[in-house]
């Protein structure tokens, strides 16, 4: 583990149950030593939806703090292609999955219960982002804002397949049918992909009762005007998405690049990171 | 449940409730809704239904498949659009709009069960028909109103403000946007939001926080009332609603 990521890392949260829901669902952790942030937007009925989300949160934070002290993760994955970090992700949204699941077959209160996830972990001037469902990751880089997950939703879907405009979609009367959850099934593919980030960057983990409320022009607007003040931005966020309606809960995790946390190479660098 | 109203030169013919997932539409005599008229394709056209929306795709017919008039390969179906089979018309009605489900049920994200998920993901963009809908046990799917992302409304008063110290004395600043930056990046920044009910200070960055009417801010928003003066970085300005 870099010793220098909670130094590289600004990390600001804000969650919030907005206008209309009694409770939050959503979960929400960050851990700038780690490198570590975790947003899962729960459902199901009763509590349920909170129980999803908060075990999907617990189990990826407590699983990826003890797998960082034993792997590196800049390292190549066993027989793989892709780095280690990327395997974490991906194995521990799996074990995540599993409890969710096991958990709501034992339980009857808690059948049918699942989770949407997106999940961060920076790691050698990278990230590895995984995702299910429709919670996001935007990264403002130099006054540009771009989506880096893709939804999966039959909206989505349906505007890959050519059939709507993303104008239309935003009338759709679908919105909110996820096509892949967390916990639902034993199983579940999550997409994991690694990504290089600049110094500067902010990214932008959100639930989507900021996205499906807040247009992504307005979220740029406010990240750019807020851009010094990060737990300031995200209360921003919140509000802004309240303003408009607020009709979920709206969660978010803004995680600004602040230094260089490149995995330390040379023997000396090796040598002296041991030290620290 | 919405439904087809099915008309020749005015006069309706029959009413087809969508109540299947598939319906195909063509001359020959295995389509759900058949149309025996040399005009109409053997398999002319396929309405698939998931939920409270209705798709329809023209299946290559010979003579193509209108909608409100214009020719469609794909459409999502609106209430009150008229489709247009060779001299047969269908007019597509979805009343299930005036249910009465709460905002509560209806924004609840719900899953797709993940097979059908994977046949939805692998199916070919042109064979969306195809693929098979099987929702969670949660199949009352509600009716929910059009809800799109919109920015928040603004305050009815439009708001200025204008510099009364410093080089551009004078200066006025029209509050148009949601969000306004003050200061110098770097040295003190505040910014002033727009909100349904009213425009508001934020301190954002800087070791001294913003002064208005001689009292200096803490961390949380202040609200702007008319003929306040603000003292940002050394510059003073008066902020004020604008009439009309």
């Amino acid at each position: 583990m870099a010793a220098n990521l909670a130094t590289s890392l600004e990390i600001a949260t804000a969650t919030d149950p907005g206008m209309v829901r009694s409770h939050n669902e959503d979960s929400i952790a960050a851990d700038a030593e780690l490198g570590l942030a975790v947003l899962a937007d729960g459902m199901g009925g009763y509590n349920a939806g909170e129980v999803a989300s908060g075990i999907a949160v617990a189990m990826l934070t407590t699983e990826m703090k003890q797998a960082l002290l034993e792997h590196e993760p800049h390292k190549m994955a066993e027989g793989g292609t892709e780095p280690l970090a990327a395997a974490l992700v991906r194995e521990n949204s799996g074990k995540a999955n599993a409890a969710i699941y096991q958990t709501a077959k034992s339980q009857p209160q808690y059948a049918g219960m699942g989770t949407t996830l997106v999940v961060a972990l920076f790691f050698d001037n990278r990230m590895a982002v995984g995702h299910i469902g429709d919670s996001r990751l935007y990264r403002l880089r130099n006054d540009d804002l771009s989506q880096v997950t893709r939804d999966h939703s039959l909206l989505q879907e349906q505007i890959d397949s050519g059939m709507i405009t993303k104008e239309q979609a935003r009338y759709s009367q679908n919105k909110n049918l996820v096509t892949r959850a967390v916990g639902i099934d034993p199983d579940v593919e999550t997409e994991v992909h690694t990504y290089d980030v600049e110094q500067g960057d902010i990214y932008l983990l959100c639930s989507d009762g900021l996205s499906d409320m807040v247009t992504d022009e307005d979220i740029q607007a406010t990240l750019d005007a807020m851009r010094a003040n990060l737990p300031l931005a995200a209360k921003q966020l919140v509000q802004l998405a309240n303003d408009c309606g607020g009709r979920d809960n709206i969660s978010v995790i803004l995680v600004r690049i602040v230094g260089d946390f490149a995995a330390p190479t040379g023997w000396f660098a090796r040598f002296k990171a041991w030290f620290r | 449940m919405a439904k087809l109203i099915m008309s020749l030169d005015n006069a309706v013919i029959r009413e087809v409730p969508l109540d299947k997932e598939r319906f195909t539409i063509g001359r020959k005599a295995h389509n759900d809704i058949q149309i025996d008229n040399l005009a109409v394709s053997g398999e002319h056209a396929l309405i698939v239904t998931i939920l409270n929306d209705s798709f329809l795709e023209d299946l290559g017919s010979t003579n193509g498949t209108l909608v409100n008039g214009n020719p469609v390969k794909k459409h999502i179906l609106q209430t009150n659009d008229v489709v247009e089979i060779g001299k047969y018309k269908l007019k597509y009605v979805n009343d299930t709009n005036a249910g009465q489900a709460t905002v509560q049920d209806f924004e609840k994200t719900m899953v797709l069960r993940a097979p059908m998920a994977k046949a939805m993901g692998a199916g070919p963009a042109g064979s969306f028909g195809d693929t098979q809908i099987n929702p969670t046990a949660t199949t009352t799917q509600s009716p929910r109103q059009t809800a799109a992302p919109s920015a928040p409304k603004p305050p009815e008063t439009l708001a200025a403000i204008q510099i009364l110290t410093g080089n551009s004395t004078g200066k006025e600043l029209e509050l148009t946007k949601n969000l306004t930056t003050l200061g110098k990046p770097g040295v003190q920044v505040a910014v002033i939001t727009r909100r349904p009910h009213g425009y508001f200070i934020t301190h954002v960055e800087g070791a001294s926080y913003p002064v208005v009417n001689g009292k200096t801010l803490d961390a949380q928003a202040h609200q702007l009332n008319d003929h306040d003066v603000i003292e940002l970085a050394g510059v003073k300005m008066e902020f004020f609603l604008k009439n009309g």
